[in-house]
């Protein structure tokens, strides 16, 4: 039986359960870096992480602070360039993005730039940075969500980052590469992921004492649910050991 | 080729390479040395009114004693690249340098949260705002450092940020495809700090090199920060490491801790510290402005502010974080360095 954890943790050990060993995955800033670093560690020994300044291979040892830092390539394979990590992407060689926004709605769109109209915002946020090009070039993207009903909206108030955008078949009709897209949701509540046929967000599983209802209830959509739910498991001791021990001694994320 | 719905956004810069070409015929490509102060620098190559695009990225390896000087020196009105831009952000928001921005990422510090003074300063209606993404920005760069008036991408399609971008969408005239235009951006002034650089502007980083390169190739003008001056005869040891050519460079500063405080790759590391004291201040504009004072106005150059900052105790720090050095044993005297 685990003992207590933050909210934070649980997103960290669910995001790094979905790393695929011997894969490259573009890490985000924040949370997807610790998620990274715990499955290097744990389950993925062999992923390659790829920053978008230019870090690759990175064996994360320090917890960057930011996505071009020195830890961003610390005994990695090569230290390039935001241009080669970017083609690289658009050359399809990049499986899994991982990803964070201010909102997101049922296509999987992220808004990271403003709320309000754009030309003078209620409240200005970064902007795409990355992510855009990230949720365009990568072929599955996976988004980090804290869930609730103002962050999951039927529209988000721009869409900074393609997800499905109005439906099946738009990504590629606007142009973008064929058969990528967003491929699942870690919110603090369960696990989602997008319906084959209509392109909508979906819940496929339930956090620890999670029920349905409660998704259903803090999400602004009408949210499809998967015939067969999963529970998903709580953080093991050895993902929170590993963590708090090794990943984030400092505790920056708790 | 069929052009289909682009951007709204405003171009802020001329993407025509023969308007580029004519300048760059005039710049000398003779080895001389363009040794000089920041304050020098600043006072010679940024105007008033111009577009500055700053190497590096936000928290690393950014030039940050000549955007000190640029605030201190009161430039107004500049067009500003927003590529990754956090504490340089910061920085020309606390002086309310610029009044147009091509945002790729602005207002953040990645993980360490957003900058209320940038937010305010975005917010208030004083700055124009065309969107991009962070290669498309680069690819802009590219574009220009080909020598080319756009470069194609996929980025952006479909999306609310291309339709506030300055970018063209047309029909591919291979595949059919929607294909988005990337207009090339030459910066009139470009700032950025390296590792080493000789007396001419040759200069060598080390580590990830962001979209410098790239940067170097596509601005009219550049001040190149180094932490150390070499010489010539070691960039011709090794002419492979030269990652900025010396003909593309306008001046040359020697900067140490030049990039404090943000992560100088292999040297010292980010004084997170710092950076947040910046961002709790920032809560309160009147306490912020008596801030910005203290650390840039009332300082004479940069290294007034580094030994507000701790001076070389605070710097030796840093550089044991960056190398993973452990701190030796002071026998609990905490304020020991050495």
């Amino acid at each position: 039986m685990a003992d207590k954890y933050t909210p934070s943790e649980l997103l960290i050990c669910l995001s790094a359960r979905l790393i695929e060993d011997g894969s490259m995955a573009f890490i985000g800033t924040g949370i997807p870096m610790l998620a990274a670093s715990l499955a290097q560690k744990l389950t993925a020994p062999n992923l390659v992480p790829i920053f978008e300044f230019g870090g690759l291979g990175a064996i994360l040892e320090k917890l960057p602070l930011a996505v071009g830092d020195m830890r961003t390539f610390n005994k990695g394979l090569m230290a390039s360039s935001i241009c080669d990590i970017m083609e690289t992407a658009q050359r399809g060689y990049i499986e899994y993005g991982f990803l964070g926004g201010a909102q997101i709605d049922l296509y999987g769109n992220l808004n990271s730039t403003v709320i309000g109209p754009q030309p003078k915002p209620k409240v200005r946020l970064p902007g795409s940075g990355g992510a855009n090009d990230v949720g365009s070039l990568c072929w599955r993207t996976i988004m980090i969500m804290r869930h609730d009903k103002r962050r999951f909206l039927e529209q988000v108030d721009f869409i900074t980052t393609p997800g499905y955008l109005d439906g099946p078949g738009a990504r590629e009709k606007a142009g973008l590469p064929a058969g990528t897209g967003p491929y699942r949701v870690v919110s603090d509540l369960g696990l989602l992921g997008f319906d084959e046929k209509t392109c909508r967000m979906k819940l496929l599983a339930l956090n620890p004492g999670v029920t349905t209802e409660q998704v259903l209830n803090h999400t602004g959509f009408e949210l499809l649910v998967a015939d067969h739910l999963e529970r998903n498991d709580p953080p093991h001791d050895d993902e929170l050991r590993v963590l708090r021990e090794e990943v984030d001694p400092d505790g920056l994320y708790r | 080729m069929k052009e289909l719905p682009g951007g709204i956004g405003e171009l802020f810069t001329s993407p025509d390479p023969d308007e580029a070409r004519a300048h760059f015929r005039t710049k000398s490509r003779a080895l001389t040395n363009k040794l000089m102060t920041v304050k020098e620098a600043v006072r010679r190559f940024v105007h008033d009114g111009d577009y500055l695009a700053v190497g590096g990225f936000g928290g690393v390896r950014i030039p940050t004693a000549v955007l000190h000087e640029i605030v201190r020196q009161g430039r107004k009105r500049l067009g500003f690249a927003g590529h990754t831009a956090t504490h340089d952000n910061q920085i020309m928001a606390a002086g309310e340098c610029f009044d147009r921005c091509d945002i790729a990422y602005v207002v953040g510090l990645e993980a360490r949260g957003l900058s209320p003074q940038s937010r305010r300063y975005f917010e208030s209606g004083k700055v124009k705002m065309t969107e991009w993404t962070n290669a498309g920005l680069y690819w802009r760069y590219q574009a220009a450092a080909l020598g080319v008036p756009f470069i194609p991408g996929r980025s952006m399609l479909g999306t609310d940020t291309l339709k506030y971008s300055g970018a063209k969408v047309v029909e591919c005239p291979y595949t059919g495809k929607p294909l988005v235009l990337f207009p090339a951006l030459y910066p009139d002034i470009a700032v950025i700090h390296v590792h080493e650089a000789d007396v001419h502007g040759n200069a060598r980083i080390q580590g990830t090199t962001i979209a410098d390169q790239t940067l170097a190739r596509a601005a009219k003008h550049i001040i190149l920060t180094a932490e150390k001056i070499i010489s010539t005869d070691e960039i011709r040891r090794d002419p492979s490491l030269t990652r900025i050519p010396y003909y593309a460079v306008d001046a040359v500063c020697e900067a140490p801790y030049g990039g404090y405080p943000s992560n100088m790759p292999y040297l010292y590391f980010s004084d997170e510290e710092h950076l947040r004291l910046w961002l709790e201040v920032e809560k309160d504009p009147v306490a912020h402005q008596k801030f910005i004072d203290k650390y840039i106005r009332n300082t004479r150059d940069f290294n007034e502010y580094l030994q507000l900052c701790g001076g070389l105790g605070r710097m030796i720090e840093l550089e044991r974080l960056e190398r993973l050095i452990p701190k030796p044993d002071t026998y609990g005297d905490e304020r020991e360095v050495l």
